[in-house]
């Protein structure tokens, strides 16, 4: 084939080209369009190709990953590094306290009541179990749970959102709004899941959350899924919440308005000492802070009637924008609630993981719930009983124990006792050796025939670290009479004088 | 055997209805008459819930749907269930005494004896024809990938424009709304110094698209959900915001509960057991398993599960979404690498983000993905600091409650062999319902549960109870039994809820009444893959593995979630419509949960209740590759044991399958056991 064979070729395509390109719809436009560009401003034309040309390098240029400080490594040397690769083991091995936690557990046979036996075969006074009003043995309580069981079966068999919204769940969430005086209320399934639920549901990443330094391991929990800013105040220390709330208000100034929660506890599960919730409704109503109350200690138990700390502190329930408490413990029931306005119970009802995603409370331990609410609303006596009983059993033990204090509020049925400070200093106890004797405590009473726990602590992985005394676990029930339990304060407090008086 | 089409429907014996019998096969169900066309079409563009608009259509549908069925167009009731239903079943998993001589087919029972089987049925159906079981297992080799079928682009073209339409109408009416309706706004802005309460943009979706559907949830019901359920009915004045009850109920076939196993029931053994339990042990544990909350029962039970799944020990929690929100912090920390499937359920990312480890996604079920990850996060080590991860947790749910796919368990293992990697495996959806002895899907896939090092599952399902366990060798155990934080403060399991749950574990073990385990385990395979065998073949699309009781049926455009849920309740049959954020945007879906407790009745009434709906609402668009194609004449039809080779050859030009609902309901016992292809 010669050249000019060529030519004619290519000048044969070429002519076929532009027939083509003339044929395409628009065309015209695009010639007039680049010639006129052309003659007006060939460096345009000039930049106009180079771009087209840059446009299409990047488009045909091989992927790379964005990520910085990506090594880039042959298949060989990632087999190989494979190879290499040891990871540690899932679970490491457990310390000396985790180990005596496993091995002291207690279990069990037969019924929790009052007096419990335990798998060694002696039977125990139980101060261990939060059956303070002895409901777990209640006969009629049991009929009409069984009752439920026989209408309802055990499990809802799935959750609320999807045809496990039974009517007895719809009866308990209103009747614990009636109760409390709220205009709505909700339930999930686990007491324990309750808080870090509903606290993630309304706080985001920009909110601002102020909260006690002594909160519970759940309330952490949520505060740490929420993403928000948080801010602490020493525990119980109303001047410095004002601080902080001052502070905050200040800093936010003049920022966009974000939402704002107080989060805190109405009996608090490390100390068991009580809020000032009026000071705290002033400060929240000043600052304009919404309030999120943990009730999960202090509902069933204080008040007249058990309504919790609002009822005690007489604080209408209307004040505090969310109240959450537990369905379980005195309640001898199941699962946690969280009451409040129509708007803040409807919108937990899509957004709060643990009610959208878990399965709803067996119907049995929703209607022992309503039961119970309804046995503490028509019997004040028996809160007034366990007020009294509280007292006598603290009588045996805060003031007359030279070794250990109680730090919980005169009214709270559990009783958190804690080494002396100036005991701990003139013996020089490091926390771990406080855990031991405290164990040591527990077995003392054991062996005497009293069953009381630890205050239960897990170091988590959430900034600031929290400081958790170490502490005993004592909790009333009424299910006994009241000599019993100062006999049983009496042997509490001998145990403590032996084994502490022991060490060194 | 004569058997009714539908002995729940048609207890009428004075209207002699032989419904979908094979003999009345010439009804044809394609729907021509230009009058349905326009119904189809001003009820595909009604985005509104208001079934008042949307109800008279189906009801002139469904009589020339049914063709020469005009006894199906009666409302079914399940309600009729006290009449003295002839009972040939030769075994009820209720009943243990097989050899009992079926008298009562000439003596009708006492009304009073008549009621409480009625109610026992309504818990749970007794079999239809020995031949409805079948046990599933995987039959080895590769484990297929589900194929994802696509509808016409015309379907997906439509969902994005509902989606833009009611976007667009959401935007004005909250543009008129927020001027003229202040007070129905005030959460979502800030008020006297307060911030909103809730974001609008956030909730816009709920305000503007959830809402018009909000009677598809949350349905109040009461009673057993077992295989019937009880609705309460309600109705609303001010467009779902806000429900009242009309004071009546209504039965209807519950295909939305997770009762796999059928073990909801009121009375049987497990309930005569559980009442035993409340009296002796009283209603609750009032404490956390570590302080004086671990009973008798809480060791036994743990025991049992150990040994059910396969594993040295076991512990439990009063609740499954928590089990696994606290053990990931136990598991995992800094340093650690947490490589999760992407559409693993929120319960596991509560808990992953609370660990503080490093999560990484892989596409779902995808080893290849995986296995990319894999070798870069070993490869590459910590970001930025490229120190090599702690150690790398792999976290796979059995079965996706969404999907019906279950985890590749045979390549998860094969990588773990050769990356080192730890495997956790959520078996929520899976335990009880996949195996053929019930345990999950090391058992459906024969494979050692030492290769797995942490299973987790619910007790809520498959054995009708509440809670959840996590099962790992007994070290492992020791040490979460202290460094869990749902053993330290969550309560414990109530005794009555225990007792439920070693009776059930008890009776699929064979300890307790024996053969009824297994019954029922194999009626779930059966009724799983006989339902699923059947929407294929009727031409709807559904995802998942043949061997899984999850069974979604997509729908795709927005609206038909309400209308197939309305008219599936019109039908009297509960399903579960699950739309975006829980599925991506374009793949809304009904999902079908089988129950062992169905019989086989039970899954025709639904088959010819779809089919007539999808005829309606146009949802028969698969294209045959995901299966259930048909045979062109009745003589090509391969035997079963040749299908899948005669499939094959066939692949390349499919037909859509869109078999007549009477050929489904007369192969579908035989074909089920074959490959479902």
């Amino acid at each position: 084939m010669d050249i000019q064979e060529t030519q004619r070729l290519l000048s044969e395509y070429l002519h076929e080209l532009a027939n083509l390109f003339h044929r395409v719809p628009g065309s015209a436009i695009f010639l007039r369009y680049v010639k006129s560009s052309y003659q007006d401003d060939p460096i345009r034309s000039a930049v106009e190709l180079f771009l087209f040309l840059f446009a299409v390098r990047y488009l045909l240029a091989p992927k790379y990953s964005t990520k910085p400080g990506v090594v880039s490594l042959s298949e060989d040397e990632i087999d190989d590094l494979v190879d290499e690769w040891t990871p540690e083991p899932l679970v490491g091995r457990p310390n000396t306290l985790e180990e005596m936690e496993v091995e002291k557990r207690t279990v069990i046979v037969g019924p929790v009541g009052p007096k419990s036996k335990l798998a060694n075969g002696r039977t125990v006074t139980n101060l261990a179990s939060y059956n303070f009003y002895n409901f777990n043995t209640n006969e009629t309580l049991k009929e009409s749970a069984i009752q439920t069981l026989r209408n309802y079966g055990v499990g809802p068999c799935g959750p609320r959102g999807f045809y496990g919204n039974q009517d007895v769940h719809m009866k308990t969430e209103a009747d614990v709004a009636s109760f409390l005086g709220t205009a709505a209320c909700i339930m999930y399934s686990q007491a324990f899941s309750t808080i870090p639920s509903v606290i993630p549901a309304f706080s985001k990443r920009g909110d601002i959350i102020v909260a006690d330094k002594g909160v519970s391991f759940a309330i952490r929990k949520g505060i740490q899924i929420s993403r928000s800013i948080v801010r602490w105040y020493e525990h119980n220390d109303m001047e410095d919440l004002e601080r902080v709330l001052a502070k905050v208000t200040k800093e936010q100034a003049r920022k966009p308005l974000t939402r704002r929660f107080i989060i805190t506890e109405g009996l608090f599960e490390s100390y068991g000492d009580m809020v000032d919730l009026p000071k705290i409704i002033e400060l929240r109503l000043k600052y304009k802070f919404r309030l999120i109350l943990d009730e999960t200690w202090s509902f069933g138990v204080l008040g007249r009637t058990g309504r919790g700390v609002t009822e005690h502190q007489n604080v209408d329930a209307a004040e505090v924008d969310m109240i959450v408490g537990s369905l379980a413990g005195p309640l001898v029931a199941g699962g946690g609630f969280c009451a409040g306005s129509e708007e803040i119970v409807h919108h937990q009802r899509i957004s709060a993981a643990a009610y959208t995603f878990s399965a709803a409370l067996p119907a049995l331990l929703s209607t022992t719930a309503s039961a119970c609410i309804d046995l503490l609303q028509n019997n004040p006596d028996t809160v007034s009983q366990l007020r009294e009983y509280t007292k006598a059993l603290r009588a045996q033990l805060d003031p007359r124990s030279d070794w250990m204090s109680c730090t919980s509020a005169t009214e709270n049925p559990i009783l958190i006792l804690t080494i002396k400070p100036e005991v701990v200093t003139s013996k020089k106890l490091s926390y771990e050796d406080q855990q031991f004797l405290l164990q040591d405590v527990v077995d003392e009473c054991l062996a005497n025939g009293v069953l009381i726990s630890r205050l239960k602590t897990l170091e988590d992985n959430f900034q600031p670290k929290q400081f958790v005394p170490a502490a005993l676990k004592v909790c009333v029930t009424i299910g006994l009479t009241k000599k019993e339990i100062e006999k049983s304060g009496t042997i509490i407090r001998h145990a403590i004088t032996k084994v502490l008086s022991k060490k060194k | 055997m004569p058997r009714r089409f539908s002995n729940n429907s048609s207890n009428d014996t004075s209207s002699n209805s032989p419904s979908f019998t094979p003999s009345s096969g010439k009804g044809g169900f394609s729907i021509k008459a230009p009058s349905v066309k326009s119904h189809r079409l001003s009820q595909f563009f009604s985005t509104s819930p208001k079934s008042s608009r949307v109800e008279p259509q189906p009801s002139q549908a469904a009589p020339q749907s049914t063709g020469a069925n005009p006894s199906n167009v009666t409302p079914i009731s399940s309600a009729s269930l006290s009449l003295p239903t002839i009972s040939l079943s030769t075994a009820t998993a209720d009943n243990p005494n097989m050899d009992e001589m079926p008298t009562t087919l000439f003596q009708p029972p006492t009304p009073e004896e008549a009621r409480r089987l009625a109610k026992q049925h309504a818990q749970f159906g007794p079999i239809g024809h020995p031949s409805h079981r079948y046990s599933s297992r995987h039959p080895g080799g590769v484990f297929p990938e589900p194929v994802m079928d696509e509808p016409p682009y015309y379907y997906l073209l439509t969902t994005y424009i509902s989606y833009l339409i009611l976007i667009a109408f959401g935007h004005v009416r909250d543009f008129f709304g927020k001027r003229f309706r202040e007070e129905n706004y005030r959460h979502l802005k800030p008020r006297n110094g307060y911030g909103a309460l809730n974001s609008d943009f956030d909730n816009f979706y709920v305000r503007r698209l959830k809402l018009r559907i909000n009677d598809c949830f949350e349905r109040p019901t009461t009673g057993v959900p077992g295989r019937n359920i009880t609705l309460i009915d309600r109705a609303t004045d001010d467009h779902n915001h806000h429900f009242y009850e009309t004071g009546t109920t209504t039965d209807t076939l519950n295909l939305s509960s997770y009762n796999y196993l059928g073990f909801a029931q009121s009375e049987g053994p497990c309930a005569d057991q559980a009442e035993e339990s409340v009296r002796k042990y009283g209603i609750a544990t009032p404490s956390t398993r570590a302080e004086a909350g671990t009973q008798d029962l809480h060791v036994e039970v743990e025991e049992l599960i150990a040994r059910f799944v396969g594993k040295e020990s076991s512990m439990i929690f009063s609740m499954g979404f928590g089990t696994n929100a606290n053990v990931f912090p136990a598991l995992v920390g800094k340093g650690d690498l947490l490589i999760s499937d992407e559409l693993n359920h929120a319960s596991i990312r509560f808990g992953a983000r609370l660990s503080g480890a490093s999560i990484a996604m892989f596409k779902h079920n995808d080893m290849r993905d995986l296995e990319l990850k894999l070798r870069e996060a070993i490869s590459q080590g910590q970001p930025r600091t490229h120190r090599p991860w702690k150690k790398i947790l792999v976290v796979v749910e059995g079965l996706y409650s969404m999907e019906g796919s279950m985890c590749n368990l045979p390549g998860l293992v094969a990588l773990k062999h050769r990356y080192k990697f730890n495997l956790f495996v959520d078996e929520a959806h899976s335990i009880g319902a996949i195996g053929p002895k019930g345990r999950g899907v090391c058992d459906y896939f024969s494979i050692d549960t030492q290769e797995v090092d942490v299973l987790m599952g619910t007790l809520t399902k498959s054995f009708g109870a509440n809670g959840g366990y996590i099962a790992a060798d007994k070290a492992m155990i020791d040490k979460l039994r202290a460094t869990n934080s749902g053993m330290l403060y969550g309560e414990a399991p109530a005794p009555a809820i225990l007792t439920q749950i070693s009776c059930a574990l008890r009776i699929i073990n064979g300890e307790l009444v024996p053969g009824q385990g297994e019954d029922r385990l194999q009626r779930l395979a059966f009724n799983s893959r006989y339902l699923r065998l059947g929407l294929k073949r009727l031409g709807f699309i559904v995802y998942g593995h043949d061997d899984s009781p999850i069974i979604p049926l997509l729908l795709f455009n927005p609206a038909k979630m309400p209308a197939f849920s309305h008219e599936m309740l019109r039908r009297k049959i509960s399903v579960v419509v699950v739309g975006y954020p829980a599925t991506p945007l374009v793949s809304s879906r009904a999902r079908f949960c089988v129950s062992a407790a169905h019989t086989k009745d039970d899954l025709d009434r639904v088959l010819a209740a779809c089919d007539e709906i999808g005829n309606v609402l146009q949802l028969k668009f698969s294209t045959g590759i995901a299966g259930g194609a048909l045979p062109p004449t009745e003589e090509m039809a391969p035997p079963p044991e040749m299908e899948k080779e005669w499939h094959r050859k066939r692949s390349e030009n499919l037909t859509p399958p869109r078999w007549r609902i009477e050929d489904v309901i007369r192969r579908g016992v035989q074909d089920v056991k074959s490959p479902l292809y």
